[in-house]
């Protein structure tokens, strides 16, 4: 890939022209080397400490109640690998576990190609393409519980709901979008779809204009058609771009929340709860102090899939990566 | 700048931040002690001005104390979350059924050497005083309502339909064929019931204990769950039927309290079971329509069947400094008890009341005696403005059924059992209700195991 290419190039440069400098102390190398080293230090302190108390704390502290039984009133009790027991007995661990790799399929299906596709189509627009990325991008400025909310009111299983008016002009329906277990995780995929494209169709528009444009001048000039131009020089130059958001997706979807939670609250019996839910539940679903320890537990377990995925995945496109 | 000024710099300004933070935390010296006291979300106006008129007075009558509100409902969810993260108001409200278990988690404030000099301790139904009480006997948390659940219907849709608003079912069948004749005038919903959030088990259960049924057998320590009753299977049928043979249930299977409450009040169901006294709620929450409201007792039927019962205690943050224990049970005492047992404090609140709009005489259980109750009640005669006349078939006849107290171990979690089942009832034509039961019976002895 050029731009990788180029990347390594520029890395490179400067890794040869430090030994040289390191070659040739002054006398106030060392001096400068410390006084930068402690400048560095001051202007990392605050980062450091934001990062420390709202991230790293709490990653430690949830390591640690992951082996505790706690209430987060009362004094903690150390209980060993119980609560991870407790949690992979639990049947409905399997269900989440299943729902959310459903939700993952159909947000990748529906959810990847589209703001591919509507990047494309909007590359191509000669007129008005601000105004298209506008739109585009429009629903990741909703608030998340306003367009739930709103939401709500399409899904609206009468035969009035919005959607089910719609589809009855053309003789589909009226549909239960979320009161159906069929059907209430693709009604979810759906609005999380619409909710997050607009992000992704900026990423790729961005990248976009990265592509050398006399590429698709030289394709042209030898009859190459738009589909061919797409094939061979669009989607090879995005290929980096694409592999992020794959996996940034997967990583997204294996945490997907909000909808189960505010549309459905994992409803109809189960269909839609999943992982981060059951967590959720875990923590929060006996008024009388949640599990917490079974809640710090699958979060654990959950992070460290997804980080052993996210490794996987970088080692098995490498070489596709930077080919 | 120099590194060991930058590092100066920084270091004082922590140190500053420090000592601010540190005077922030220090105790008022000017002897006022302050509380937060919770009080309903999502309240109109004219209830949070009547709130605010009843603050003024207790302040007048306490001048050491500052009372600031903050919003708060109970729901088993966001309660734990404030319980656990130390961000519950000074006084707030909890269900009858977590009392105990929070005593005896010491998640609540022991408030039981306050209690214990209030003048009317000794005067609480005893069954009404447990709740709040540990295993000796202790008051932690004072129960300041009761109730018992009722069956709420919408005057306007019955008449629409047909029916007599005056002479609501009294059996189940004609519940069953009420919503049938409503769903069919109207296309509303006629019955509809709550299912998410636990609250599809609380209604559930309320059904199987109507039609003679119990959630759970308690032998000492031991609780053991009886979910795959003749009862259970009683009241899944019915709903079972009026959703699927009658089509009466509408559209809408994924209900909360907050949400039921809403669509009937918005005149969207005809029927459907909560507590008792919610009246005040859809009026003060939901705008309902007074014209609109019907309350009648649930059908019972078969033996041992009883009306399901709870109610509300006021606790105090295991967080609250002995001062502010002291000002938070005064404020419980002005707020919540004076009014059920002194006769200027019960008038002044429902003038307060009255003159902000807010409704005044809902129908509630005593958490004393009845004589006591009664009498509470002909102190404010004056100022009642809710339509007591069409609460008649619920108020003439709930004091003669038999209340049962809620289930006792993991109620919540058991709650969140039948959830399931009845979601899956109400969204599966096909739901095999044998399976459903026995999984729902296996899976809520497992969570009373897990609570024990």
């Amino acid at each position: 890939m050029a731009t990788t290419r180029t990347d390594h190039g520029r890395i490179a440069a400067p890794a040869r022209a430090v030994p040289r400098q390191a070659a040739r102390p002054g006398r106030r190398g060392p001096r400068r080397s410390r006084r930068s080293g402690l400048h560095t230090l001051v202007f990392l302190l605050p980062m450091l400490l934001i990062f420390g108390v709202f991230s790293w704390f709490p990653i430690g502290r949830a390591i640690l109640m992951s082996f505790q039984q706690t209430n987060l009133v009362t004094d903690p009790t150390f209980v060993g690998l119980e609560n991870f027991q407790t949690v992979l007995a639990d049947p409905l661990l399997w269900t989440a576990v299943k729902n959310t790799l459903y939700f993952a399929f159909l947000a990748l299906l529906f959810g990847y190609p589209i703001p591919l596709v509507a990047a494309l189509l909007m590359s191509e627009v000669r007129r008005a393409k601000g105004l298209f990325s506008a739109l585009a991008y429009l629903p990741v400025v909703v608030p998340p519980v306003v367009a739930v909310l709103l939401w709500k009111v399409f899904y609206d299983p009468g035969p009035e709901g919005v959607f089910n008016t719609l589809l009855g002009h053309v003789g589909l329906g009226p549909y239960a979008w979320l009161q159906d277990a069929d059907i209430a995780m693709p009604s979810l995929v759906l609005e999380a779809t619409w909710a997050a494209a607009g992000g992704t169709i900026i990423i790729y528009l961005a990248a976009l204009t990265g592509v050398d444009p006399t590429l698709y001048e030289a394709a042209e000039i030898d009859g190459a058609g738009i589909w061919h131009k797409i094939w061979h020089i669009t989607l090879p130059q995005l290929r980096g771009i694409l592999l992020i958001t794959f996996i940034l997706q997967i990583i997204g979807t294996a945490q997907v929340f909000l909808e189960p939670f505010l549309f459905t609250d994992g409803g109809p019996a189960n269909s839609t709860v999943t992982v981060l839910l059951l967590i959720y539940r875990y923590a929060f679903t006996s008024s009388l102090g949640g599990d917490y320890g079974a809640a710090t537990a699958l979060s654990l377990m959950l992070a460290i899939v997804l980080a052993l995925f996210s490794a996987l995945y970088f080692r098995l496109t490498r070489s596709w990566s930077s080919s | 700048m120099k590194p060991s000024r930058i590092i100066a710099t920084t270091a004082a300004a922590a140190l500053a931040a420090a000592g601010l933070a540190a005077c922030s935390e220090s105790e008022d010296d000017d002897g006022i002690t302050d509380i937060t006291v919770a009080i309903d979300a999502g309240l109109e106006q004219g209830a949070i001005d009547a709130f605010n008129d009843r603050i003024a007075q207790f302040e007048e009558a306490h001048p050491d104390i500052n009372v600031e509100t903050q919003e708060y409902t109970w729901t088993a969810t966001t309660f734990t979350a404030q319980l656990a993260g130390g961000t519950l108001p000074t006084v707030f409200t909890i269900p009858f059924t977590d009392g105990r278990g929070l005593i005896e988690r010491g998640q609540i404030a022991d408030i039981s050497g306050l209690t214990a000099e209030l003048p009317y301790i000794g005067d609480f139904n005893p069954n009404v005083a447990a709740a709040g009480s540990d295993a000796d006997g202790n008051l932690w948390a004072l129960p300041i309502a009761a109730y018992g659940q009722g069956l709420h219907y919408n005057r306007t849709l019955f008449e629409a339909a047909g029916l007599d608003p005056d002479a609501p079912p009294t059996t189940w069948d004609e519940v069953r064929a009420a919503a049938d004749q409503i769903a069919e005038a109207t296309g509303e919903a006629g019955y509809a019931t709550m299912t998410n959030a636990n609250t599809g088990g609380w209604i559930l259960t309320t059904m199987a204990y109507a039609l003679g049924g119990r959630t759970e057998v308690i032998d000492g320590d031991t609780a053991t769950a009886t979910i795959d009753t003749p009862q259970m299977r009683e009241a899944i049928d019915l709903i079972r039927q009026m959703r699927w043979d009658d089509d009466s249930m509408g559209d809408e299977f994924l209900y909360d309290w907050g949400t039921i409450n809403q669509d009937f009040a918005a005149g969207r169901i005809g029927m459907y079971i909560s507590g008792g006294g919610n009246y005040g709620s859809l009026f003060t929450q939901n705008a309902l329509n007074p014209d609109d409201y019907g309350l009648t007792v649930l059908p019972l039927e078969g033996a041992d069947a009883g009306v399901l019962g709870g109610g509300t205690l006021a606790a105090v943050s295991p967080n609250a400094e002995s001062a502010e224990q002291a000002a938070a049970v005064d404020w419980i005492d002005f707020y919540y008890m004076e009014k059920l047992t002194v006769e200027e404090a019960a008038v002044a609140d429902a003038k307060t009341l009255a003159d902000s709009g807010q409704p005044v005489g809902a129908p509630q259980l005593p958490v004393f005696d009845k004589a006591t109750y009664d009498e509470s009640l002909t102190w404010v005669a004056d100022y009642v403005n809710v339509p007591l006349d069409q609460m008649t078939p619920y108020t003439d006849q709930i004091f003669d059924q038999p209340l049962l107290t809620e289930p006792v171990r993991g109620t919540q979690e058991v709650y969140a059992v039948l959830d399931t089942v009845v979601q899956t009832v109400l969204t599966d034509e096909g739901a095999d209700v044998d399976a459903l039961l026995a999984q729902a019976e296996t899976d809520a002895q497992a969570a009373m195991d897990a609570a024990a």
